[in-house]
């Protein structure tokens, strides 16, 4: 049926438009011909039509602008009788003749435009007169349109200062009093709207008193615009009148509205000054009326006011702006006891951040905000309300933004008491926040007990808050928080060993708490950062630790250990199988053989216990055997035990080439250059043989297999591996064994059975190519090499 | 009535003039047969001076038994039509018996003429005053001519002129208190006043005050009452909440009013009203009525 009331009320509309305007045209047929009587009448008849209550205000409007437009030619009409020498007072009477009374107060207040333009009469007794006569509209939406009209005829017409119509020395308050009786009239009108009409109506009603909101909140601009309010008129008059009637008409449209507009209309500066008065009216707003937005418009306001320029900021502490504030917003909490937590958290977060651009300075500000919040928030619990969690993390991503230094947060006692009620999604998300902050501004965070609070701050990221339902996560939303953990991890530096030793042990017992999804993550960085401080000590001359410098290293030594060995639980052994090579090198090379051996003899453990994949068993062999090659930590006994074990780990890899990569590469364990007392030829020669071998046993496999005998390419390897040793003056190493392996070489490759391998050809080719440069480069190894005959095949 | 009786035309026309007449001012009056006419304006203690001119019609002669000017202060009460009742009446004696040949002019004086009361025009009676000149004739008709002049009267400023307040209400429902700034009123005058509202329970349309004029005629059983609203001046539109209050402004110039007539002659009384009437949404109707006097203010000069 809402269709049909449309319907009707364009009907209404147009009605009421047509007799309008016929009206219209006999008032301009009388104003034509100078009929003051008939155009009066003829104008009383046309603005009649707005006596209509049928029309929502929309249509209303409409029709109002029509009507005011006619107006402003009666007006005209009117000052050119005045011209032709009708009396103004004369006039300002007869208008009072018309029998109803909304034709007869438009009419007034045009005749009253003219008459203060004629300036017969003080502007502010006739503007007086006026606003006191339009109490005869009782009618809301009527009244706020003849209202309306006043002011819009008024507002340069008021006896302001420096106005034309400027009167005596009290000149000021006229005006001011005028436009705020009209406002309070209009206010009160606005108001009265709700209770028009049927109750189920109620929310249409509303949805029309909004639009028209600003008929009265224009009032408060023109008072904005009065050039005489300077701020003790403004503190004195202006700002409480204006509150007595938000506060007294107990809407909860009007107040919102209308608390938001006195912040929007009057300048900062004057709010400052007013704080107390100002915000001492919030409190007493309706329970419902939407405080948070209109408060934190105005700290928004007032801290950009204060960014503007620093002279004003002395004024901001003259007036105790922070602390006016935040009582102010305990206040209305507790006034308020239905607000939602989003409510409060939205206050505390503009406080907040009013705090921090008005006094970066004062961290305990900041701080006290946040303790504030936590006091609201406490037994809440977990907050569930998804806004409520936005305006935390606001809260909470605030100073990071402002300080651009987590650092300072972590001063803030307060910040991870607020972080604790956020939910786990949310918590995390803060947490990546921080970290990416950290990043992002590369801060350093140089204290143990800052990690601490770190920490502390971020755990969302580093454990599992409650223990259920991590399945659902993301993987790769988990993947980027682990590594943004781990790149933190990284960031944790001091240059101070015995600090530093401090951070890795809050890092480490952070991280173990994680479980086994995050320490693959996790563990490698901190793995690193030790063995960072581990080289740190190694190069510095003087000891940090006193005289105990061995115990520390070995300290972090065992802490590796642990570490590592929480990988276990994962299980990761690869990663962890790494790590304990890293260490193990480091322990070499801070001459810690034990420690050294350990960490190998975890190494094979997990080589042997737990790495079965045969693709994984060779990269381990051939990480293994370039670790062990670069150890010098080691006596004879210890090294034989590894490269022992290695050699035999080595040829008993699955596939022979492997086998055979393997046992050629563990020759190097027995020849080290820089170590004399480390180049066994016979081992090496030994070594290689059985590489050979096992290359002879692929060959003959795979021609069992497959009828063809795979590559040569294993042959020029160990070819190569020959080469390098002759050069390095391995005795055993012979021109002959060479030339025979060459050979060999040449037979394979043009045996029918042997499979086409190109790479292996180029191969062969180059290394006899280099055999031929290193015999024509002249001196000593030319000589080695000259009896090499290297064929032109 | 009197004149232009019988087939004969009247062998002589007379007409009455006034010293003053050029300058004097002139109103307009509603005659019997609806027509308005400009007729002189006196006050009471005023003379009335003029002159009466015979000018009989060409070669004929006009016997009488002796020529009057009368002046004449009538009530006339509509539901008996025709019978004045003079409340005043003056003679002054023209001439003597004898014959008239040619015109003849007869001037006429009636000094500080004490009329009481003014000229009224109203639904069930008139109140008028004329000039009557006869020429009296024996057996024929006596030819005369009258001529209307009107009698208004000045108040002096009242010296006591109370507002009317009062306090009005119904019971858990409505209650007001209004205020006219005077008792009386001048008939150029402006009312000014207020409306408090102390208690709002029924859902208010508008307002509006009335000016209503009470014309009672007659006496005992054949009292005439009429009642006659002649403005109706809408103060409020819109239902007010308690505390309200609601500005009057109501100038009376645009109306038709006369001064209070409290007790003319025993014949009637004119009174006027202000009603205040309240109208709710159901068009049901609340009011109170409040005398006020009216009086024609001595316009200083």
């Amino acid at each position: 049926m809402m269709t049909g009331v449309a319907d009707d009320e364009d009907k209404w509309l147009a009605a009421g438009i047509a007799g309008l305007q016929q009206n219209a045209f006999y008032m301009h047929r009388a104003m034509d011909t100078n009929n003051l009587r008939d155009a009066l009448k003829y104008s009383a008849q046309m603005l009649s039509e707005l006596r209509t209550s049928k029309l929502s205000p929309h249509k209303y409007y409409e029709l109002y602008m029509r009507a005011f437009d006619e107006m402003r030619k009666l007006e005209m009409f009117f000052k050119e009788e005045t011209r032709r020498g009708c009396s103004i007072v004369d006039l300002y009477e007869l208008v009072q003749h018309a029998g109803n009374i909304l034709p007869r107060l438009y009419l007034l207040c045009t005749v009253g435009s003219v008459y203060i333009k004629s300036k017969e009469a003080p502007a502010k007794d006739i503007l007086k007169d006026l606003v006191e006569m339009c109490r005869g509209i009782q009618h809301p939406l009527r009244g706020l349109f003849l209202r309306s009209y006043l002011s819009q005829l008024s507002r340069d017409k008021l006896p302001d200062i420096g106005s034309e119509y400027e009167g005596d020395a009290d000149t000021i308050t006229d005006a001011v009093e005028f436009v705020l009786q009209n406002f309070t009239e209009m206010n009160k009108l606005w108001v009265r709207m709700q209770h028009q009409g049927p109750a189920r109506e109620k929310e249409k009603r509303e949805k029309e008193r909004s639009e028209l909101r600003d008929l009265v909140g224009k009032n408060l601009h023109v008072l904005s615009q009065i050039e005489g309010i300077d701020l003790d008129m403004y503190k004195d008059t202006v700002l409480p009148r204006v509150l007595e009637q938000v506060v007294n008409c107990k809407d909860e449209i009007a107040q919102y509205y209308l608390m938001d507009c006195i912040i929007q209309v009057f300048p900062d500066e004057y709010h400052l000054q007013t704080l107390e008065v100002l915000l001492g009216a919030f409190p007493q707003l309706q329970a419902s009326v939407d405080i948070k937005t209109v408060l934190s418009q105005l700290m928004e306001r007032l801290a950009s006011y204060a960014a503007l320029s620093s002279e004003v900021l002395p004024e901001f502490l003259q007036v105790e702006a922070f602390s006016k504030l935040n009582s102010a917003i305990g206040k209305v909490i507790e006034a308020q006891p239905d607000m939602p937590v989003v409510g409060a958290v939205t206050l505390y977060s503009s406080l907040l951040k009013f705090s921090l651009h008005v006094h970066p300075d004062r961290l305990d500000y900041a701080d006290q905000v946040l303790g504030s919040c936590v006091k609201q928030l406490s037994g809440k619990g977990k907050i569930e309300d998804s806004k409520a969690t936005k305006q935390i993390v606001a809260l909470l991503s605030a100073p990071l933004e402002k300080y651009n230094n987590v650092v300072t947060a972590l001063k803030l006692s307060n910040y991870p008491r607020v972080m604790e009620y956020l939910d786990n999604e949310t918590n995390k998300v803060m947490a990546t926040v921080i970290i990416q902050s950290i990043m992002k501004n590369n801060t350093r965070i140089l204290t143990a007990d800052k990690v601490e609070a770190l920490f502390e701050l971020i755990k969302g990221l580093i454990n599992d808050l409650d223990e259920t339902l991590h399945d659902e996560v993301d993987e790769d939303d988990f993947k980027e928080e682990q590594n943004s953990v781990a790149r933190l991890i990284q960031m944790l530096y001091n240059e101070d060993p015995e600090e530093m030793f401090k951070i890795i042990c809050v890092v480490k017992k952070h991280i173990l708490t994680g479980g086994p999804k995050r320490l693959s993550f996790t563990v490698p960085p901190l793995v690193f950062s030790s063995l960072k401080l581990v080289r740190q000590l190694q190069g510095q001359d003087e000891n940090p630790f006193g005289d105990e410098e061995s115990t520390s290293t070995k300290k972090i030594f065992q802490l590796l250990n642990q570490i590592v060995e929480a990988l276990s639980s994962i299980p990761a052994p690869d990663l962890a199988l790494r790590l304990y090579l890293q260490c193990a090198e480091a322990a070499n090379d801070c001459d810690l053989e034990p420690v050294a051996y350990e960490f190998f003899t975890q190494a094979y453990i997990i080589y042997e216990e737990e790495i079965s994949d045969s693709r994984a068993q060779v990269t381990a062999m051939h990480l293994i055997i370039g670790t062990l090659q670069r150890m010098h930590v080691f006596g004879v006994e210890n090294r034989d035990t590894l490269t022992h074990k290695t050699t035999g780990y080595s040829a008993k890899l699955l596939k022979k080439p492997d086998q055979c990569r393997a046992v050629y590469a563990c020759s190097h364990l027995f020849w080290v250059d820089d170590q004399d007392n480390l180049k066994d030829g016979e081992r090496v020669m030994l070594c290689l043989k059985r590489a050979l071998r096992i290359a002879n046993a692929a060959q003959q496999m795979s021609n069992a297999t497959r009828g063809s005998t795979g590559s040569v390419m294993l042959f020029v390897e160990i070819l190569n591996k020959y080469i390098y040793f002759f050069e390095k003056g391995n005795p055993q190493i012979t021109v002959a064994s060479i030339q025979s392996l060459m050979e060999l070489i040449t037979t394979e490759m043009q045996s029918d059975t042997t499979t086409q391998d190109p790479a292996a050809d180029a191969f062969f080719a180059s290394t006899l190519r280099y055999i031929q440069f290193q015999k024509q480069k002249g001196g000593a190894i030319s000589e080695k090499y000259g009896t090499i005959k290297v064929s032109d095949s | 009535m009197n004149f232009l009786i019988g087939a004969f035309k009247p062998p002589c026309t007379i007409s009455i003039s006034f010293a003053d007449g050029r300058t004097r001012k002139q109103v307009p009056l509603k005659k019997d047969n609806g027509q308005t006419v400009m007729v002189p304006l006196f006050e009471s203690q005023e003379s009335i001076i003029g002159e009466v001119v015979v000018e009989p019609l060409q070669g004929k002669k006009v016997e009488h038994i002796g020529v009057k000017i009368e002046l004449l202060g009538q009530i006339e009460l509509y539901f008996d039509r025709g019978n004045f009742y003079d409340f005043t009446s003056l003679v002054r004696e023209l001439d003597v018996p004898g014959e008239l040949y040619e015109g003849k002019t007869y001037p006429f004086e009636f000094s500080t003429v004490e009329m009481p009361y003014e000229s009224y025009n109203g639904v069930n009676v008139r109140l008028r005053y004329i000039l009557k000149a006869t020429i009296s004739r024996n057996i024929v008709s006596n030819i005369v001519e009258s001529q209307d002049f009107v009698v208004r009267n000045y108040t002096p400023l009242p010296p006591i002129n109370n507002s009317i307040k009062m306090e009005v209400g119904i019971e858990d429902c409505l209650h007001i208190e209004f205020e006219y700034n005077k008792s009386k009123y001048h008939l150029k005058d402006v009312i000014i006043g207020k409306i408090y509202f102390l208690l709002v329970r029924i859902k208010i349309k508008n307002m509006e005050l009335e000016i209503r004029r009470r014309e009672s005629t007659g006496s005992g059983h054949n009292t005439y009452v009429e009642t006659e609203t002649l403005a109706k001046f809408e103060l409020m539109d819109g239902a007010p909440v308690r505390g309200e209050s609601i500005p009057i402004r109501l100038f009376l110039s645009p109306y038709e009013l006369t001064p209070t007539y409290r007790n003319i002659n025993n014949k009637f009384s004119v009174k006027y009203y202000l009603n205040l009437v309240l109208v709710d949404e159901e068009d049901r109707r609340y009011f109170k009525q409040q005398e006020m006097t009216v009086y024609r203010l001595l316009e200083t000069p």
